[in-house]
């Protein structure tokens, strides 16, 4: 790896930080808990590094711990993502469809 | 197979979008379920695009390990019951720390001492950061689980025995930085790290957990985005640190809701010593006085004005369809109800607006607590369905009590209280209630859903 490739990923982690900031400044109260679940969901995508490392693995010790990870990573995404739409359609049952109180 | 690097760059920016949309939606009540679904939509691109990468191999390891996984997904998040969702965010967070730290340690394997300083950095910081956050989420998950006891755990110098080992875990990862790259070491910081995420958590009251939870969340995000440095991927690098960041800010907005700051729930093990001081002292001449659902529906019958107040009694007894429903009796003799909602009632800040919108009742009877604190004055009869800790008047008055300066709904304020509860226990945070010994408050006890149902017919009745 060079180090501009370094460079360039400190950047977007830089950028990601303030993005991830601002993007969720302004939620009510009420979804606090849903938004948590939503971005448990998300820190899922360590699965996307269970698969590179289980697929790409040569040896057995690196299999076994690349399986676990993998299993793991998924059941993170699964459960949060189901978790999160189960908390998420309480909220749709609602009888005043187009009062928005964010 | 995809072999063309920028194909795979773009896929993946792809998903970072859908991810940020979806982080934007879900702070919207009225598109949060759209948000998940576009978040969905772009774990399935990350996802299907590493499949498709050059040299992806193992394929029977890869289609077992999702399938097991899925499994436990399902199964876990579909058949919890809706007032144990707390404790299922606790798990699938863990299990997602574990993940990060256990790629952290294949890679270490793999590249067999042959590492750059930024790479060897991440995969520290991924090991660290992801054995904490797993261990301390399971700690949770047993916690509000009743697994092991709610209440803090302390013992004499734990402080400095956590600092220790945390003290100990970093010094390892300096010494792999440093050069000594021995898989040894790796174990032994992945083990302290651990034995630090457990004595983390054990000290924290199940009152806090939703504050904890919530860090831990985001410290699975930052071990994700340390793994993205290891693995050089962009996808989990910006995934990774968006839960990092905003993870960190809805942990300050949680505690802010409790207010209190986030050092204080960590570090001041939450009732600790003080619980026992401060409690309704049976000598005093006070006492709690009982009541009957006959005596209760009489005067809810008769009010103007009933505010309820529901807790994690009401989520724990599945009461919310027969809350709804005494509600709408009481409205048809024409008493004015409305619902107030306490920023962390029950066991997570909008746990109660969840429940209660299951039962449909309307958005506009909801209230929160800044706009119902001042209608207090002028309610007759304010019904505490299961709600303990949020109402404990010691939050104002008394300096000792371990929730001093917590925001609460004033129901001593209103003409009359009454309290459903199973039993004289203390609540989740281990204090007693003085509000129970106030003269005008009357308890009646017994599970919140066979309450609700005998005051239903009591009402009837009237």
């Amino acid at each position: 790896m060079t180090d501009i490739t370094l460079i360039i990923e400190l950047t977007i982690l830089v950028l990601a930080i303030f993005l991830g900031f601002e993007v969720i400044s302004k939620v009510p109260t009420m979804l606090h808990t849903p938004l948590m679940s939503g971005t448990n969901f998300i820190h899922g995508i360590v699965v996307v590094g269970a698969i590179i490392v289980l697929g790409l693995a040569d040896d057995t010790f690196t299999r076994v711990v690349g399986f676990v990870a993998m299993v793991l990573g998924t059941a993170n995404v699964v459960g949060g993502w189901f978790v999160t739409d189960r908390m998420l359609q309480m909220f749709k049952r609602r009888p005043e469809p187009r009062k928005d109180d964010a | 197979m995809i072999s063309d690097p920028d194909i795979v760059g773009l896929l993946y920016l792809v998903a970072i979008v859908c991810f940020i949309v979806s982080l934007r939606f879900l702070a919207s009540p009225r598109r949060a379920r759209q948000g998940n679904w576009i978040g969905g939509l772009g774990m399935v691109i990350a996802i299907a695009t590493t499949l498709a990468l050059d040299g992806i191999g193992n394929w029977v390891w890869i289609a077992i390990g999702a399938v097991l996984g899925s499994i436990v997904g399902v199964i876990g998040a579909r058949t919890v019951k809706m007032t144990a969702m707390p404790q299922m965010v606790a798990l699938f967070n863990g299990v997602g720390g574990g993940a990060a730290a256990l790629v952290a340690l294949a890679e270490f394997h793999e590249a067999a001492g042959a590492f750059a300083t930024d790479v060897i950095v991440s995969t520290v910081l991924s090991a660290l950061i992801g054995s904490i956050s797993f261990s301390g989420s399971i700690v949770a998950f047993a916690k509000l689980q009743e697994l092991v006891s709610g209440r803090p755990t302390v013992f004499a110098g734990q402080n400095l025995v956590n600092v220790a080992v945390l003290g100990g875990a970093v010094v390892l990862g300096a010494v792999l930085v440093a050069g000594v790259e021995s898989e040894w070491l790796l174990w032994l910081l992945l083990a302290l790290a651990a034995g630090f995420g457990v004595m983390f958590v054990l000290p924290i009251g199940g009152a806090d957990m939703p504050v904890v939870i919530s860090l831990l969340n985001a410290f699975t995000g930052l071990a994700a985005s340390a793994t993205g440095f290891v693995l050089d991927s962009t996808v989990l690098i910006v995934s990774g640190m968006l839960v990092g960041a905003s993870g960190t800010l809805l942990t300050l907005l949680m505690a802010k809701a409790m207010n209190r700051s986030v050092g204080n729930v960590l570090f001041s093990a939450f009732g600790s010593v003080q619980a026992t001081a401060s409690g309704p002292r049976a000598d005093d001449g006070r006492t709690v006085r009982a009541t009957s659902p006959d005596d209760v529906a009489v005067q809810l019958s008769f009010a103007r004005k009933v505010v309820v107040v529901p807790g994690y009694g009401m989520a724990v007894a599945q009461a919310q369809h027969d809350v709804r429903q005494l509600a709408e009796l009481l409205e048809e003799k024409g008493v004015d109800v409305q619902y107030a909602i306490h920023p962390v009632a029950g066991r997570m800040p909008g746990h109660m607006n969840v429940l209660l919108a299951e039962a449909n009742v309307p958005y506009d009877q909801l209230k929160e607590m800044s706009e119902i604190n001042p209608e207090f004055a002028q309610t007759d009869v304010a019904l505490v369905i299961g709600a303990n800790d949020v109402t404990n008047p010691a939050a104002r008055s008394d300096t000792g009590s371990p929730i001093y300066g917590m925001p609460i709904l004033d129901v001593d304020h209103s003409a009359s209280v009454i309290v459903m509860k199973r039993s004289m226990n203390p609540g989740f945070a281990g204090i007693d209630n003085e509000l129970y010994l106030d003269p005008k408050t009357t308890m009646l006890f017994g599970d919140a859903k066979d309450s609700v149902v005998k005051l239903i017919s009591a009402v009837k009745a009237t």
